[in-house]
């Protein structure tokens, strides 16, 4: 049985899915009742999948590992920046890959080519992870020999903003071919964002994307927000992020002294 | 977008608490959606009349309270009306608001038999 949600599965996120209310047949009419009565519920739409998501917290704090959630919109530049990101700190750092998409594995055989372990989770026709795909997604790897666990979102400035999957920290990343004003026309994903990437700066000579008013824009929504501008193509502002990184990971050390290989 | 799997977690949350209840159907469920909750209410009709076939929600009518964004200013003390996720002052311009009302997304009541 799976202990995270009490469903009977044993296998991976996808391999099955969950009654979602239906009423089974149990062999017998009920009497007609006494007519219509209102419950007072008072019940979070949410609530299910942020119990999953704290007990994923739960989980990740115990083994040590720092989690971070990569989201964005498609083509933003995620899979380019893991796999420059496990180039660069693949030696120094243990990471663990989650990869969340609506289908193919494309993302997680470019990542596995770095040689870190990696999982593909394919939503089908869903527009987000939940804590429920990432609690099973996540089961495969060892977390208490694991520094860093990435989830890779399903590419969508929208919905995931909405489902906590039990990370430290979100990441959001806009690259300057989308345009300054995004922050504002997708302001939940900004708000729930620790840090803004703001990615393909290289491409700044060729677009008209104003550095400053994105920021300004970001600053808005959140203004507690980090933001560092980087490019996977030249290096540029690559080592702050790895400074970022290397500081979470580094917080999640300190308390429990981490079992070394 | 993803007012599908919302629609699915309310029609499983409703379908839980009216079996505990023991009733035979849900004849109403009254939610509230917050205007900063990032749901859309057509959206969830919408997915709604999908969701409940085949459950005791079937059939029932979904009554959608709407919550205005509302935000409390720390450098001006207003009380301002939040149309977006912002943490701009209209009233003094200070990045300075503070998200009090508007965030909801919850069954309220059921009606059943």
């Amino acid at each position: 049985m799976c202990l995270n949600c009490g469903c009977s599965a044993t296998g991976t996120a996808d391999a099955h899915h969950h009654d979602q209310g239906s009423a089974p047949a149990h062999g017998h009419e009920h009497e007609p009742g006494q007519g219509s009565r209102t419950l007072h519920i008072e019940a979070d739409l949410l609530a299910k999948n942020n119990r999953l998501a704290a007990g994923n917290r739960a989980r990740f704090q115990a083994a040590g590992v720092a989690v971070i959630n990569l989201v964005s919109s498609p083509g933003a530049g995620k899979t380019t920046l893991l796999e420059r990101t496990l180039t660069d700190l693949g030696r120094t750092l243990r990471f663990a890959i989650l990869v969340g998409d609506l289908q193919t594995s494309r993302d997680a055989e470019r990542i596995a080519a770095s040689g870190v372990p990696v999982r593909q989770i394919n939503t089908g026709a869903g527009c987000h992870l939940d804590a429920h795909q990432v609690a099973h997604g996540s089961e495969a790897f060892d977390l208490p020999r694991t520094d860093i666990l990435v989830i890779e979102n399903v590419g969508n400035l929208v919905c995931p903003a909405g489902f906590d999957l039990g990370e430290d920290h979100k990441v959001v990343l806009l690259s300057v071919a989308e345009g300054e004003d995004k922050p504002l026309k997708y302001p939940h994903m900004f708000q729930a964002a620790s840090l803004l990437l703001i990615t393909k700066t290289d491409l700044l000579p060729y677009v008209d994307f104003d550095l400053e008013c994105c920021k300004a824009f970001a600053r808005q929504v959140n203004p507690q927000i980090e933001i560092i501008e980087i490019s996977c193509r030249s290096g540029a502002g690559l080592p702050a992020w790895y400074g970022w990184l290397e500081a979470g990971v580094a917080l999640k050390r300190a308390p429990s002294a981490k079992r070394q290989e | 977008m993803h007012e599908l799997s919302l629609t699915q977690n309310l029609v499983e949350i409703a379908a839980e608490h009216a079996r505990a209840a023991g009733a035979k159907a849900i004849l109403s469920i009254t939610l509230e959606v917050g205007d900063l909750s990032g749901a859309d209410p057509d959206a969830l009709t919408f997915a709604f009349d999908v969701c409940s076939r085949g459950t005791l929600a079937e059939g029932a009518s979904l009554n959608i309270r709407r919550v205005p964004g509302q935000g409390c200013c720390a450098a001006c003390a207003a009380t301002v009306v939040c149309r977006t996720p912002t943490v701009v002052c209209p009233a003094c311009g200070a990045l300075a608001v503070t998200c009090i009302a508007g965030t909801e997304l919850r069954i309220l009541e059921l009606e059943i038999d």
